[in-house]
């Protein structure tokens, strides 16, 4: 099999995403049910996790229209697709997330997952996977977010080991915390500069 | 576990640099260092599924999903076309979103302070699932150009906005459709970003598709990311 076609190419999503994706952060009430909202589903095994962050620009002013999406297995490393194992009833391992408009925060509820299966028998650390849209970027980014409190599996874990600058490895890495009895990691994405996030050409 | 068949590797080149300093916004969002490329795990080909269950009836129907006294104003067209991949394969049952302006170049988002008014009755998106041929098509009006705040005078050659899943994370895809012979697409800093892009992201006149009397047609396929043939695997794994 060889490539016949070209993919299309990408554009920028612009800043009004939200229409699209998101209609009621843009200000109207149209579908039935908006997509991405619920990542886990109420059946869901394992811990409930908050994930809270900001996503800044080269000047390290928060970006204020940005849209995430997250890709995640469930509790037993599995992601709810035809290709992997069984899932919860409920559970579609996938989210949209916006930023408020005014502080450029975001956030979102979701299960930590387990370790997921890596190529060749290795094991990957629990990640997410995210893809990040906004005015400005020409093509999605993709990045992973790993937990601070996986010290043992992020060290074996292959895609980390990739990245060549060590310095650079923590980028990838939440921040666990406990607020109010609710564990929280935070996230921050850099797009730009010395601390900029890891991103990955998948 | 053997290795998954893997997505081909993205051209870069098809897609429009991160850095495009005519397109101002780009200069600080985009990334300085290179991207570190991965090969293939089950994170990346999996991707989210959806069905007919996560859409309504009319959500393709931009001229009635947000009528509230009649129609939207406008030109009445369909947009329909055929989502494939790299192999050519038709890419059947993905979820295919756009959202676009209105007909006299206003969105209805709380950040959008364009002087043209909001239509009443025009929401501005749509969402579809594809058929077994990778078929869609959407009922709107179409798009009024508008200014934005790049250079001063820079104005957006009408367009809709195209959101596609493909069956795997790693072929997730934001795009942008324009139409056959504006003259502003030659303007346009961000279409410009990658001139080779045009032909591709332009939707063509499509007569045959046209409803007499009633609605203008346009034509625009969109092409995922193609997979490599699990032969090789299934070698490895005879060995």
């Amino acid at each position: 099999m060889t490539r016949k076609l070209r993919e299309t190419p990408s554009q920028t999503a612009g800043p009004y995403v939200h229409i699209g994706l998101a209609p009621g952060a843009a200000g109207f009430d149209i579908y039935d049910q908006e997509l991405g909202w619920d990542i886990a589903g109420a059946n869901a095994k394992g811990e409930r996790i908050r994930v809270e962050g900001r996503v800044m620009d080269g000047t390290g002013n928060p970006v204020k229209d940005v849209l995430l999406e997250v890709w995640q297995a469930n509790a037993d490393g599995q992601y709810a697709h035809p290709e992997s194992g069984a899932v919860e009833d409920g559970f579609r391992g996938w989210g949209r997330v916006i930023t408020d408009f005014e502080t450029g925060a975001w956030g979102f509820d979701t299960i930590k997952p387990g370790p997921v299966a890596g190529r060749n028998g290795a094991v990957q650390a629990p990640h997410l996977n995210l893809w990040i849209v906004a005015r400005g970027i020409n093509l999605g980014l993709h990045t992973r977010m790993y937990f601070s409190d996986e010290v043992a599996a992020n060290a074996a874990d292959p895609v980390i080991n990739l990245v060549e600058w060590e310095s650079r490895r923590q980028t990838l890495i939440a921040k666990r915390a406990e607020e109010d009895g609710q564990v929280v990691y935070r996230f921050d994405i850099r797009l730009q500069g010395s601390d900029e996030t890891i991103f990955f050409d998948i | 576990m053997r290795p998954p068949a893997e997505y081909y590797q993205r051209d870069r080149d098809r897609h429009p640099p991160a850095l495009a300093p005519d397109y101002k916004t780009s200069v600080s969002r985009s990334p300085r260092f290179a991207p570190i490329s991965l090969e293939q795990s089950v994170s990346e080909i999996t991707g989210p599924v959806f069905g007919h269950q996560d859409v309504g009836l009319l959500d393709h129907d931009l001229i009635r999903n947000y009528a509230q006294t009649g129609d939207p104003v406008g030109e009445r067209i369909i947009v329909h076309g055929r989502v494939l991949d790299e192999n050519a394969r038709p890419v059947p049952q993905t979820l295919v979103e756009i959202w676009q302006a209105n007909a006299g170049g206003r969105y209805r988002h709380k950040k959008d302070t364009y002087l043209a008014p909001i239509d009443p009755n025009f929401g501005g998106c749509g969402r579809t699932i594809t058929d077994e041929s990778g078929y869609f098509f959407f009922r709107t009006v179409k798009p009024g150009a508008y200014p934005w705040r790049n250079r001063v005078n820079d104005w957006r050659p009408a367009h809709i906005h195209f959101s596609v899943f493909g069956a795997s994370f790693s072929q997730r895809l934001i795009t942008q459709l324009y139409f056959e012979g504006d003259p502003l697409i030659a303007r346009c800093p961000i279409v410009q970003s990658l001139p080779d892009a045009v032909d591709a992201l332009t939707a063509k006149l499509d007569m045959n598709a046209t409803i007499p009397l009633d609605t203008i047609a346009y034509r625009f396929d969109i092409v995922l990311r193609g997979r490599r043939s699990t032969l090789f695997e299934n070698r490895l794994e005879g060995n």
